[in-house]
């Protein structure tokens, strides 16, 4: 039996079931998860790391990897200054149609990235809904930078709207009404009281929606216009390398991109760390 | 004064009067719209633009896009992809909440971060793993090749991709779930001489039933929908290996303006049903969902 | 823990605080109170009334405790005078002025709220000096005088040393000390406690009680407070509000509460108490079909309720005109015993004290009577 071959590793418990399922849970989570990532990542061993190098170092992949983190990061703050309001709003007040934009909140998740992406390329491009009026202006979106960043402020949405919602409803009355019996104004209290405790739930939904964003394809590459050095993103490049057959190439830069995931997934645990020892909440 | 003048002058209309935790009312209908339309922008107006672009040349030639064979092709695909990914995903899900929340031991923190896992890898990436696995120059390319078993490039790669970016969604909805829920009502069924499976129909499962539909949607919403790995692994061959986002993509790229927009309004529409039925979960069995951001 | 020793802890407490127990008076600390009036609050929260017509007098430097049962509308008082909410009718006067037309913020209450609200991000030092830094540059103190000040509060509230610590580094007994020292930063002309030691364990509430005393000696503030404990409301306050159902039952000290309670539901509430449905009849009381000897002249005939409480009553023997039931409980209740009986032909319950070695055994017959009792006529 399970429960004796591992002494003290596992509480007993009289409930049938934890090694088949156990059992199941590891197979199924190494054959489909475990197994594979290691194996990619065991597959850029069999470069030198000068050959690392040269592939990382590669002006094209550095201009993709830039492209990705830098657009990530301006949507991740967008989302993160828009987020709060949203959040805000929706925990706040009551207004007509509010059900419907808290649903609506979500449609990035639910929505495949390819519709997005067209839909957004519509929108956008030349003589699109908005290109048609913004393009005279000398405003160009689709096929550029900025429509990189668009895309992905659509993908990062939810991410910090959904973590601040349950820490706002959280906010007890009572320290903004301590805050106003000292003299406070609905300012100070907001700005000196309110946000400050919402800061880690901030940063975690800035990090979620970044990390996000890094990764994104889908919503990006019909939107971007993929000019190599100007709006070829990352997880692209991966895609063109594997087209190429260039098996090396595609490896060593996904696991730069494991690697960027790896530091956000780790910077997400030390914010919670940081949050659960300073405020005794995360 | 006489009393009543008094009364009157002491009475404050409830009207002037602002909770200190509220804020002015301009403000508030400031931020509301700064909301209102930051959402609208961003999220609704895509939605809509799908669904005009796609009638744009009238209802007749919408329906049109469906009666190609190519188009049928990959709706069918895409149905059967899911039939495999979200079953497979499901049992996995029950599985492992089972083994996570209903014992105790070490290392449980570090597992439920490996089953988050892929949502944190990049979509492509996903795919990207199963070509260096079993692609012609992969690690079992040679040994597929001479056993005459194609998965890169074909409906297995595909599902595998599929599973794996699907892979966190019902287990992460029913492991808090059935965390909260405590073992009490298992232990005292098996006291009562159920067995484990009896144990787990009769009493976990209708405990859990909501989380699971609910994390079913989500699976099946991601599953029907996913475009970067599908992508890397299908080799978007007409007919045989395309998904309708793959479709939608060809069709794009291919100037079928329309018939792209048609083939996305189908995503889109299970999008939105996606998005009501979960509003609706959330709001009719939301002490039986697992709480927390999703 | 024997009686000696804790009256051993007790002196030991007593003797070093011997400061904080001098007659006079903080001159660093003391502060301009003012006296507060309520005028005839009415409020609902939507359908639901909270307060029916409350006037109350609060004089300057005055400790008042508001107590009663939830839902009395004793939170929704201290509520209303702080001006967290809003009046159906009628008014609050700090001094002579109406604050009716001020925000919160201009009333300058020092509120502490029962789950203390500290503001989690902020070290207690910030949480002291905030209401200090949030005012308007003209009259912000400077940055030395506002650690001057936190530092004397600190003091005050014997936290000195923890000023860099966080809230959630506190125990509950600190972080009440912390809401209690922020909510004094400020020079409040009045401060209101709601439930001020609700969330503490009852030794700790027992030390924080005299504490509150001894500072509201020394700073001198008009002092609010509200408990559903009633006994902190006897020991502590100068006076005492109860309430009931949005109403104020009485108002007066410790002593006239106790002794002489206005309302059934004073006597009821405050203190152990017994109420037997009695009927008067021409100066003569019957309980069922029973007269008892007391003299009920003066009183309206009719139905009414005689209370008394365990310790006035004496055991009567077998004369006539006594309360005569059957003993269904005893409980040694420190020095003495208490039984619980069942008196009358409807079996009404109703305790005494008797001394500890009485020996009253269970099922036997006593009879009492009064020595000291109140009717209070009743709607039949």
């Amino acid at each position: 039996m399970t429960a004796i071959a591992f002494g003290t590793w596992r509480k007993p418990s009289v409930i049938p079931g934890f090694g088949l399922t156990f059992g199941f849970l590891m197979v199924y989570l190494s054959l489909i998860v475990l197994i594979p990532i290691a194996l990619l990542i065991l597959r850029t061993t069999q470069l030198s790391w000068a050959e690392y190098w040269a592939i990382a170092s590669n002006g094209r992949v550095v201009a993709a990897l830039r492209l990705s983190f830098g657009a990530a990061l301006i949507a991740a703050g967008i989302n993160t200054l828009f987020g709060i309001i949203v959040a805000w709003v929706l925990v706040r007040y009551e207004f007509p149609g509010r059900r419907l934009v808290d649903a609506i909140v979500d449609l990035p998740f639910a929505l495949p990235t390819a519709v997005a992406g067209i839909a957004l390329t519509a929108i956008f491009a030349k003589n699109g809904w908005v290109g048609q009026y913004i393009e005279p202006l000398g405003i160009k979106v689709a096929y550029t930078s900025i429509g990189v960043v668009i895309a992905l402020t659509f993908i990062g949405l939810p991410f910090v709207v959904r973590t601040l919602q349950p820490v706002i409803m959280e906010i007890e009355r009572e320290t903004e009404e301590a805050a106003a019996t000292l003299g406070a104004s609905r300012h100070q209290a907001i700005f000196r009281v309110v946000l400050p405790t919402l800061v880690p739930a901030l940063l975690t939904g800035f990090v979620l929606a970044l990390a996000r964003g890094i990764g994104e394809y889908g919503s990006v590459v019909f939107i971007a216009g993929n000019l190599p050095y100007r709006t070829e993103i990352a997880p692209l490049l991966i895609v063109i390398r594997l087209t190429e057959f260039d098996y090396n190439g595609a490896t060593a830069i996904a696991t730069i991109m494991l690697a960027i995931s790896f530091v956000m997934f780790l910077a997400i645990n030390l914010i919670q760390v940081w949050a659960r020892r300073r405020f005794g909440y995360v | 004064m006489s009393e009543q003048t008094l009364a009157a002058s002491a009475t404050m209309p409830p009207e002037t009067w602002r909770a200190p935790t509220a804020e002015v009312s301009v403000v508030r209908l400031v931020l509301i719209g700064v909301a209102v339309l930051f959402i609208g922008v961003f999220l609704g107006f895509p939605l809509l633009v799908v669904f005009f672009e796609a009638f744009l040349n009238g209802v007749a030639k919408y329906f049109e896009t469906f009666a190609d064979s190519d188009t049928q092709h990959a709706i069918l695909l895409t149905l059967l992809v899911a039939a495999i990914a979200v079953p497979a995903n499901l049992i996995f899900g029950v599985a492992a909440a089972w083994a996570i929340a209903k014992y105790d031991f070490r290392g449980k923190a570090l597992l439920i971060t490996l089953i988050d896992l892929p949502f944190s890898v990049s979509p492509v990436i996903a795919g990207l793993i199963y070509v260096i696995m079993f692609g012609a120059q992969g690690y079992l390319g040679d040994w597929l090749k001479a056993h005459h078993i194609q998965i890169i490039f074909a409906i297995p790669g595909i599902v595998l991709a599929t599973i794996f970016v699907t892979f966190p969604f019902v287990a992460r909805e029913l492991i808090p779930l059935m965390e909260e829920q405590g073992t009490q009502d298992e232990e005292a069924a098996i006291s009562l001489g159920a067995s484990g499976w009896q144990t787990f129909r009769r009493v976990t499962l209708p405990n859990v039933k909501w989380g699971l539909m609910y994390g079913v949607l989500l699976c099946n919403a991601r599953a029907m929908g996913e475009f970067g790995a599908v992508a890397v692994v299908s080799g978007h061959i007409r007919g045989l290996t395309n998904t309708m986002p793959l479709h939608i993509e060809i069709l794009y790229n291919d100037y079928q303006w329309v018939a792209a927009f048609a083939v996305a309004s189908l995503l889109a529409l299970l999008a939105l049903v996606t998005l009501i039925v979960k509003t609706l979960l959330e709001w009719r069995f939301s002490d039986e969902l697992a709480n927390g951001p999703r | 823990m024997t009686a000696l020793a804790q009256f051993r802890r007790d002196t030991d407490y007593i003797e070093a605080n011997l400061s904080l127990v001098a007659p006079f008076v903080d001159e660093r600390l003391r502060v301009k109170t003012m006296n507060v009036t309520v005028e005839n609050l009415t409020k609902a929260f939507g359908a639901t009334p909270a307060l029916h017509g409350v006037s109350l007098e609060i004089a300057s430097g005055e400790l008042i405790a508001l107590v009663g049962p939830s839902g009395s509308g004793k939170t929704t008082l201290l509520r209303l005078i702080a001006g967290l909410d809003f009046p159906n009718s009628g008014r609050v006067l700090f001094g002579a002025e109406d604050a009716s037309s001020k925000s919160v913020q201009e009333r300058n209450v020092g509120f502490v709220f029962q789950n203390y609200a500290l503001f989690k991000h902020m070290s207690v030092f910030e949480n002291i000096a905030f209401g200090l830094r949030v005012r308007p540059r003209a009259t912000r103190p400077s940055e030395a005088s506002i650690r001057q000040r936190v530092m004397t509060l600190l003091d005050l509230v014997q936290l000195n040393g923890l000023e860099k610590r966080f809230p959630g580094q506190l125990s509950g007994g600190q972080r009440q000390r912390v809401a209690f020292a922020r909510a004094l930063a400020i020079e409040p002309g009045v401060l209101l406690l709601d439930e001020p030691f609700g969330a503490l364990d009852a030794k700790v509430r027992k030390e924080l009680r005299r504490w509150l005393r001894e500072i509201h000696d020394r700073t001198g503030h008009t002092t609010v407070f509200v408990t559903h404990d009633q006994e902190e409301a006897l020991e502590l306050a100068d006076r005492v509000v109860v309430m009931s159902q949005g109403r104020i039952e009485q108002v007066g000290s410790a002593d006239d509460i106790y002794d002489n309670p206005a309302t059934p539901f004073v006597f009821d509430f405050i203190g152990d108490s017994s109420a037997l449905p009695v009927i008067v009849d021409k100066g003569s009381i019957a309980l069922d079909d029973r007269i008892l000897s007391i003299d009920a002249k003066g009183h309206a005939d009719g139905p009414a309720t005689l209370f008394f409480r365990p310790n006035h009553v004496r055991l009567a023997g077998q004369e006539s005109g006594s309360i005569v039931g059957t003993v269904t409980g005893s409980r040694r209740h420190g020095d003495i015993r208490r039984l619980e009986l069942e008196v009358g032909l409807a079996r009404h319950r109703c305790e005494i004290d008797v001394p500890a070695d009485s020996d009253v055994s269970r099922n036997g017959r006593v009879a009492i009577k009064p020595t000291d009792w109140r009717l209070f006529p009743r709607d039949s």
